[in-house]
Order: structure tokens, then sequence, then C-alpha cells
């Protein structure tokens, strides 16, 4: 890419719009907003953003943050370059096809913008360690799936902490903008993790995906979607032993899906609306310069344009970004004294109880098979099974009492143990 | 006003009024910008400090444990298997995604047979029903010589409400009531359908390990 003909502005200049917005007053500011000329390079300097998925949304956000003074960026994005990303992806070109899309993203944003710094991951947003992801301000997604949103989600409001009162603690915010697509449609919201429903609070706002049934597709199909349903599911099998006969690779599930999935075209212009509403807020939650969306904008250009914004509540009891119930435990208490004192807790009631911490099952009701390999840890110490962690998050599922009626709960609780020395207080005394 | 009280990111615009405080000093500006470093550095060497506590604990790093798993394990925890079923866990007890349900039909035609179903549940579980294969080849009308199973809840019925347990009784249910008005396999419907006491002899000849038309069966009696 060439650059562009005239001088590039002198810095002043070329924020000079961006500027307007970060050193006037206004009215729908943030309450907390007091404006200066200097905001644009705290920003610039102080800010890390990440950006999940380089592709359709990706491609803009990179574009929109860096434009909007983001000096910062990081992007994400396990996936390659295909031809039919061409018409909307706008940064990339036939000759990249087959690379990574958030390396070249990267490369061709920064030969753009003048002194914006984006560092490409070209891996799954599950290879990265937890870790990596405490380090940026704010994370903006690009994504198209359920599960990739649900994990960023999941380590995001990870990082939330919440005090002694259930007030979270403002510097384990960790607040995310999500965008998302789908034809002529489009939604961008905002997650700030203790504040605002997470994407798990109302996880039940995506419509079931259509299934057909099987006996169906095999025997009376109708429709000619039925026809490539049947051939996707079930030949399945033929079609990776025809590859393997003939020597062909690729044959994989993800390339049967995009030859054979009823894909809604991707439109470049609900992208483009999307994106922009979601840089616009990730500038608004950093900046104070106006107030966010609050919390859900939906946009539809399917039948004329519509542009809602509608505000979700929060899921008191979510298991993702809920506080969950504080319980404090002796260095000695064993697993089973801990079943025992959820039956006495004025606010579980529970009784029951099967216990889970970070995906070890440390004890098991049912089934039997279970309920046997997980018996020799009740005699043990809730401490040593929680690997000596000063506080951690523990999930319980049993019989607790709502509305004096007994029903069947998952509950999350914070643990944490009298006496153990908390390495992370340490910023606090400082 | 109401994000006003919320902490939202707080802690970041607050900051940016004291740097930008026209009565601060250049001094007095660099001294705040630099107690925002401070403050950011300290999260991480926060984060850092926890990481190495945990390994130190020899602690492999955190696993992140889904909604969808911790859904898992409630419907797991509350099975209440019916006498002709039973469950094993081939991963161990860590790993409740992929499990085996072994059905014994205890009436019906396929009474006296043992059948093993393998479980796939995504980590978007409920939102998606788990995925459920028959890895003993059966001679049935819904269920076909690879494994695919057609029961209306494991497809287009499926929703969130339903659980693990509710997938296991309509695998019963196959047994107990296979039908012949929506098949997989449509030779064995035709046949149930046509001449009930042939499929019973059928059903039975496949189970003790035999041909049935051209295809084979291995014994799951």
């Amino acid at each position: 890419m060439s650059s562009p003909d005239e001088d590039p502005p002198t810095e002043p200049e070329r924020w000079r719009d961006l500027d307007m917005l970060l050193s006037r007053p206004g009215n729908l500011v943030h309450a907390d907003f007091n404006p200066s000329p200097g905001l644009r390079d705290s920003l610039g300097s102080l800010v890390e953003v990440l950006v999940v998925g380089a592709g359709g949304l990706g491609c803009e956000l990179l574009k929109d943050l860096a434009l909007s003074g983001f000096k910062n960026i990081h992007v994400i994005d396990m996936d390659t370059i295909d031809v039919s990303n061409l018409n909307r992806q706008f940064l990339f070109r036939v000759q990249d096809v087959g690379k990574s899309k958030a390396e070249v993203a990267a490369k061709r944003v920064m030969e753009r913008v003048s002194g914006v710094n984006i560092v490409p991951h070209f891996c799954r947003i599950e290879d990265k360690e937890i870790e990596f992801y405490s380090q940026f301000s704010i994370i903006v997604l690009g994504l198209d799936s359920i599960e990739a949103r649900s994990y960023i989600n999941s380590v995001a409001c990870g990082f939330l902490e919440y005090d002694s009162d259930d007030k979270p603690i403002p510097e384990t915010l960790k607040p995310m903008v999500d965008g998302g697509t789908e034809g002529f449609k489009g939604h961008a919201r905002v997650i700030i993790p203790g504040t605002t429903p997470c994407f798990e609070c109302n996880i039940w706002l995506f419509p079931p995906q259509v299934k057909f049934p099987l006996c169906t597709l095999a025997e009376t199909p109708r429709t000619a979607a039925h026809c490539i349903e049947y051939a996707h599911l079930i030949k399945w099998n033929e079609a990776l032993k025809r590859a393997e006969l003939f020597g062909i690779s690729g044959v994989t599930y993800s390339f049967t899906q995009g030859v054979v999935k009823n894909i809604i075209p991707a439109i470049a212009s609900t992208n483009a609306i999307v994106s922009a509403a979601c840089a616009l807020e990730a500038l608004k939650l950093i900046s104070g310069c106006s107030k966010t969306v609050s919390n859900y904008l939906t946009y539809n250009g399917l039948d004329g344009t519509h542009i809602n914004v509608s505000e979700f509540a929060r899921e008191r009891d979510c298991l993702v970004c809920g506080p969950g119930t504080l319980i404090e435990l002796g260095t000695s208490t064993t697993l089973s004294e801990f079943i025992k004192m959820l039956e006495e807790h004025p606010k579980l009631l529970m009784s029951r109880a099967s216990v889970t911490h970070e995906g070890d099952n440390l004890y098991m009701q049912a089934p039997e098979v279970l309920e046997q390999m997980t018996r020799p840890n009740l005699g043990v110490p809730m401490f040593e099974l929680l690997k000596g962690a000063a506080r951690t998050t523990v999930h319980v599922t049993g019989m607790a009492e709502n509305n004096g009626k007994k029903v069947s709960s998952l509950r999350k609780l914070r643990v944490t143990f009298k006496g153990v020395e908390e390495s992370s207080k340490m910023d606090e005394s400082s | 006003m109401v994000q006003l009280q919320t902490p939202c990111v707080l802690c970041l615009p607050k900051y940016y009024r004291n740097i930008n405080e026209s009565s601060v000093d250049g001094q007095m500006k660099h001294t705040i910008v630099m107690a925002l470093r401070k403050m950011l550095n300290l999260i991480k060497i926060k984060d850092k400090k926890k990481e190495q506590a945990a390994s130190a604990a020899g602690k492999a790093p955190v696993k992140k444990q889904s909604a969808g798993e911790l859904r898992l394990h409630k419907d797991i925890s509350e099975l209440n298997l019916p006498k002709s079923t039973s469950i094993s866990f081939p991963n161990g007890k860590d790993d409740l995604m992929n499990f085996e349900i072994i059905v014994r039909p205890d009436e019906g035609y396929y009474l006296g047979g043992t059948f093993v179903f393998t479980f796939q549940v995504s980590p978007s579980y409920p939102h998606e029903p788990p995925k459920v294969k028959c890895k003993t080849k059966v001679y049935h009308p819904n269920i076909d010589l690879e494994g695919n199973v057609c029961l209306n809840i494991l497809r287009e019925d499926w929703k969130p409400v339903l659980n693990i347990n509710t997938v296991i009784y309509g695998l019963n249910l196959l047994f107990t009531q296979p039908n012949d008005e929506d098949p997989l396999n449509h030779e064995a419907a035709a046949v149930l359908r046509d001449n009930p006491k042939l499929f019973e002899a059928n059903v039975k000849r496949a189970m003790a390990g035999g041909y049935v038309g051209q295809h084979y069966f291995p014994r799951c009696a």
C-alpha cells in the first residue's frame, strides 16, 4: 500500500476531531470526565486494547481503533485468509490468501496509520495463558461463535474480584465490547463484568440452531436443505474415505461446513456499522468522553434501518460474573465438614452438595462410580484439595432452599481461608 | 447517574482527571502518571505473584471451567439412572464431557442385549444438545449401522431445560418402543412393520452375533 500523496498532517491537525471530543466538556459525558488535550496522549500511551478476531469485524475494528487514538493494540485470530474473505475484509489482498489474518491485518493497519503498534497473535484464544489477557484495559470482540465469546467472557469475568460486601473491585475490572453480525443484522454490546450483564447472563438471547430430525433427512427429505444436511451428517465418512482413496488432503469438517453449510452472506456495510459502534463504545468506556450504550445495541438493515438499544439485566446468580457466596474456612476444615457447613449456611441451606473446583471434581453425590472415585477426598482438608490457594472459587450443586422449597441449584462460592497470608493483597499496602 | 455508582472503568477516567487538572504543574503531572503506571504494574505484579504461588504449589495452569461444564456437573451429580442403565467415564472423574452410557434393556425385543452409547458434550451445552452415538452395531429401525441415533430430543426438539437424564430415558425408550414410522434403518423398519415375528428373530440373531441380510452384527448379548 502506498502512502497518501499529500504530506502526513501534523499531529494536532490529524487528531483534530478526536481532540474536540476529548478536550471539550459536554452534557453527555461520564461524570468523571474532565476534558483536556492531554487525554489523547494518555489514551495512546497507557491503554492496551485486545481485538479478538481479525475477520470481517476485526479488520474494521483495528482500523477504527487505530484512527480513534488507541496506539497499543493486540489482535488474536487463529484463521488464515481465504479468497471468500476478500469482499469485505478490506485489509487483505489476493496475494495474502493462506496467510495469517492477524499478522496481515496488523501489518496493513500499521502501514497506514503511523504511530500505532499492533501485535498479532496467530493462535487459538484458548492457547494463550490466562495471564496474557490480564494486560489489557479493554477487550473488543469481533467473533462469529458462541463458544469463543463464552470463553473470552469467562476469562474476562475471571479477573473480577469482589470485596467482602460483594462489590466489584474496580482495579480487577476488564470491560468488553462485543460485536456480531449476521447478514443485514448486527449487535454491539458493552459488558462491564459485575455491572452490566455478562455474555452468560443473557445466553438465552441466542436462538437455537435449526435442526432437522435425522430420520427426515434419511428417509423423507422434503427440502434442498434436508438433502445437503444429509450428505453433511450421514455421508461424512464416505467423503473422508474418498479423499483418502484419491490422496486428497483438506477434507476437514470446517472446510465442509464452509462448502455446504447455509452460510448467511456477510455484508460489508453491516460489519462497518457494527464495528464503528464497538470502537466508539471502547473509546467512550476508556476516556469517559461520553456515556456508553446501556447496554445492548441492535442494528437491523433488512427492512428499512432500525437501531435500537435495550437494557438487559444481570443474572443475579450468574455463575460467571456474579459474586457468589463468600465462605470462610479454616485450613483444617475437611471436605465433608465443608459439605456440612453448606447445609447450615443461611444463604445456601444446601443439602447433598457435589463440589467442583477448576475442573477437579472433588466430590460427586452421584452417579455411584463417581461417588466411589471421589469419596476418599471427604476426609481431606479443603485447603489441600484447593492446592493451598488463599482464596478461590468453588462451584457446588445440590438441593437448596428457594422460597421455602428445596430445588436443585448450582452455586458459586468464594472460598477464603482464615489466617492464610494473601499474596495478592500486597497492592493495598503500597 | 447510575453509571456513576457502578465501578465501570472508574479508575481510568478519574486518573485522567487528575492528570489533566489545570492547577497541576508539570512535575505533579509526571508523578501522577507514574502513579498510574505503578498501579498498572502492580496489577501485573499481583497476577504474576498469583501465578508463581500457583506453580509453586505444583499446580497446572488454571483451567477455565465453562458454564456448560458446570451445568453438566450439575446434570451428572443429579443423575437418577434407570435400573437398566449404567454410566462410565473412560477419561476418569475429571472429564465429564465424554462418557459412555450402557443400556441393558429389561423388556421388549432387545432384552438381554448390551448397548453402549458415547456422549460428547460441547462447552456450549446446554445451548447445544450432547452428541450421542451408538457404539454397538445394532439392528434397529431408529439407529443406523454407523451408530447415528434418531431421537427427537437429540436434534430438533432439544431444549436447554432438558438434561442428560432426559436423554438417557430417551435412549431406553428406543429399545422398548422401536418406531417403524420414521426410520433410519428402513430395512429393519419395514420388517418391524410387516412381520414383527421376523423382526424379533432378526434382532435375536443380530444380538447373538450373526448376519441379518448382508450385514454382520457382532455379539452383544
